[in-house]
């Protein structure tokens, strides 16, 4: 075992800092670490937390994390902000909210910007995540900016994802029918001192009631077999409803538990790792016999003179590892 | 062969802290943002934290520069006890510590003695804060 490992399940929280930083950086060796913490993780509850920027995602996380340890439980986070497309720098300012846990190591707050996009952002939080429950964090909550398909992705290997809907936000309605509506496994109505929490509630209803409908027990619906999305209502900044929310996720991992969705959802999660690393590892191999054999450039210039085309230069590629792998099934 | 190609360019990360009880957070978000368009990856701590919680967030985000903005005058009770707090969880070693603000001249050489390793006052600029980060940010493997 690498001392870093050693270090990190002894419970060093720089040792933990820095398995993240090699997870995020793809230094070498991070490969062996995140191989060797995998045995010791697998016990912690993950949540996702997602919404448009402003939604109050942090302020809600800093007071659940502070209501978690206040249970006796340990807290990891993992805030995910978006990196700048012109400089890949970013301003990460999710920590400004961390105000309920000043000082408490027990709560370990880690900021990712959205740089790892070239080897997939949800490679890098699954890894982090893992490094996380290896230290042995009870709960693991995942913040990101419900964006795109990449954040998308990242929240999915949650457990329970919590999606934060600010009052009269009609975009953001908008923005639930494409594709967050079905990840979430409950809704949070954050800013409910403001007005038009009543019409969001009152909406999101009608949404719910309207998926419930087209997926039933006799639909060919997504996810849905028997647990309906609730909808709680918080003031994060005042601390309101913070319990409410935090027994609906309880009540959601306890139905994971019950029907043996949780199961189905890790050997889903883990069949899409492995074909996530596969996809990622053959395609490093093949982009280097490419290079090998000069680069792209030479290729393209052939099939502009239509001496070969694109389907032959990528079977001259891949017909070695293909005669390679069949030799080896055989033998 | 996935070990070359993992070996990309290592991102440098920051932690811009505003300690104790000072409100002057202007000259914090220049730099945030300099170093953002430096293609920093910057942590922002908001105003008022204790030394306890710079040194939570250091340690946490393991940043290769901890840059601590004090424009209050207490820098010389509050940075060593955030320095004492990154050695007691080992961080001190490989955190480049920088400070900006209003530090009268005759404190800057007891900061240095403690271990900052530099300090930026008023009229600082950009490009040369920058390229100090750029030279100095320690070495990790
Ligand atoms: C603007 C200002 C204010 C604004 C602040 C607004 C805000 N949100 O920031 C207001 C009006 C609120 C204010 C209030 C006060 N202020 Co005032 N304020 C100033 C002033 C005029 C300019 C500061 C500024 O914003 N500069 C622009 C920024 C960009 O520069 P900067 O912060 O210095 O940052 C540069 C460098 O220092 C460095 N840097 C800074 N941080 C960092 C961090 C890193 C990592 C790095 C690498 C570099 C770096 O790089 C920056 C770019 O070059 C200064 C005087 C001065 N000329 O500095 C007084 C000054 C700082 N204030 C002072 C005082 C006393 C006060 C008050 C106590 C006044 C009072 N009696 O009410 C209050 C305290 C408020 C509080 N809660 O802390 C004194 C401090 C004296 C001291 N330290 O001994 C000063 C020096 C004025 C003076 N000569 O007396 N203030
Ligand atoms: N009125 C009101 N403001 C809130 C509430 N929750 C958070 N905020 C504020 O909304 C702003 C954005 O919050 P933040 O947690 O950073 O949002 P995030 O971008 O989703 O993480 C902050 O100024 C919070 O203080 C709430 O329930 N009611
Ligand atoms: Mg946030």
């Amino acid at each position: 075992m690498s001392e870093l490992v050693a270090d990190l399940l002894a419970g060093e929280h720089r040792a933990l800092a820095r398995v993240i930083s090699m997870i995020e950086d793809r230094s070498p060796g991070y490969r062996e670490i995140v191989s060797e913490l995998h045995r010791h993780s697998g016990t912690a509850d993950v949540v996702g937390v997602t919404g448009s920027p402003g939604a109050g995602k942090s302020t809600l996380v800093d007071k659940v994390a502070s209501t978690y340890r206040d249970r006796g439980e340990t807290v990891g986070v993992i805030a995910i902000d978006p990196s700048s497309p012109f400089t890949g720098g970013a301003v990460l300012g999710d920590r400004i909210r961390m105000a309920s846990n000043a000082g408490d190591m027990d709560v370990f707050f880690r900021s990712m910007s959205t740089r790892g996009s070239l080897g997939g952002l949800s490679t890098a939080t699954t890894d982090a995540v893992t490094a996380l429950d290896a230290f042995g964090k009870d709960k693991i909550i995942v913040e990101t900016v419900g964006a795109g398909q990449n954040e998308i992705d990242v929240v999915r290997t949650a457990d329970t994802v919590a999606v934060l809907v600010p009052p009269d936000s009609g975009d953001d309605v908008q923005m639930l029918k494409a594709g967050i509506l079905e990840i979430a496994d409950l809704f949070v109505v954050n800013k409910a001192d403001l007005d038009g929490a009543d019409r969001t509630v009152g909406q999101l209803k009608e949404m719910i009631h309207h998926r419930t409908d087209a997926s039933g027990p006799e639909g060919h619906g997504t996810d849905d077999d028997g647990w309906t999305p609730p909808i709680v209502e918080t003031v994060a900044n005042a601390g309101e409803g913070v319990d409410a929310f935090v027994s609906a996720v309880q009540d959601h991992l306890d139905y994971l538990d019950e029907s043996g969705r949780r199961e189905e959802k890790v050997r889903s999660r883990y069949a899409a790792e492995v074909r996530t690393l596969l996809r990622e590892d053959a395609n490093a191999l093949l982009a280097e016999e490419l290079e090998a054999r000069g680069g792209v450039d030479p290729a393209v210039d052939r099939i502009l003179e239509h001496e070969t085309d694109p389907y032959t230069v990528v079977a001259d590629l891949i017909e070695p590892l293909e005669s390679c792998l069949e030799e080896r099934r055989q033998g | 062969m996935s070990a070359d190609q993992e070996q990309a360019e290592r991102t440098i990360r920051c932690l811009v802290a505003k300690v104790g009880l000072d409100g002057h957070d202007r000259g914090a978000h220049v730099i945030a943002r300099a170093f953002r368009d430096a293609g920093f990856e910057v942590v922002y701590s908001g105003l008022h934290r204790a030394p306890e919680e710079v040194v939570q967030a250091a340690v946490q985000e393991d940043v290769d520069v901890l840059g601590i903005s004090i424009l209050s005058g207490a820098h010389n009770t509050l940075v060593p006890k955030i320095l004492e707090g990154l050695k007691e969880y080992g961080a001190f070693e490989d955190t480049l510590v920088l400070v900006g603000g209003i530090v009268p001249d005759g404190d800057k050489e007891e900061l240095r003695s403690l271990g900052v390793a530099e300090i930026f006052g008023p009229g600082a600029s950009m490009d040369e804060m920058i390229d100090y980060v750029h030279e100095h940010a320690p070495e990790r493997n």
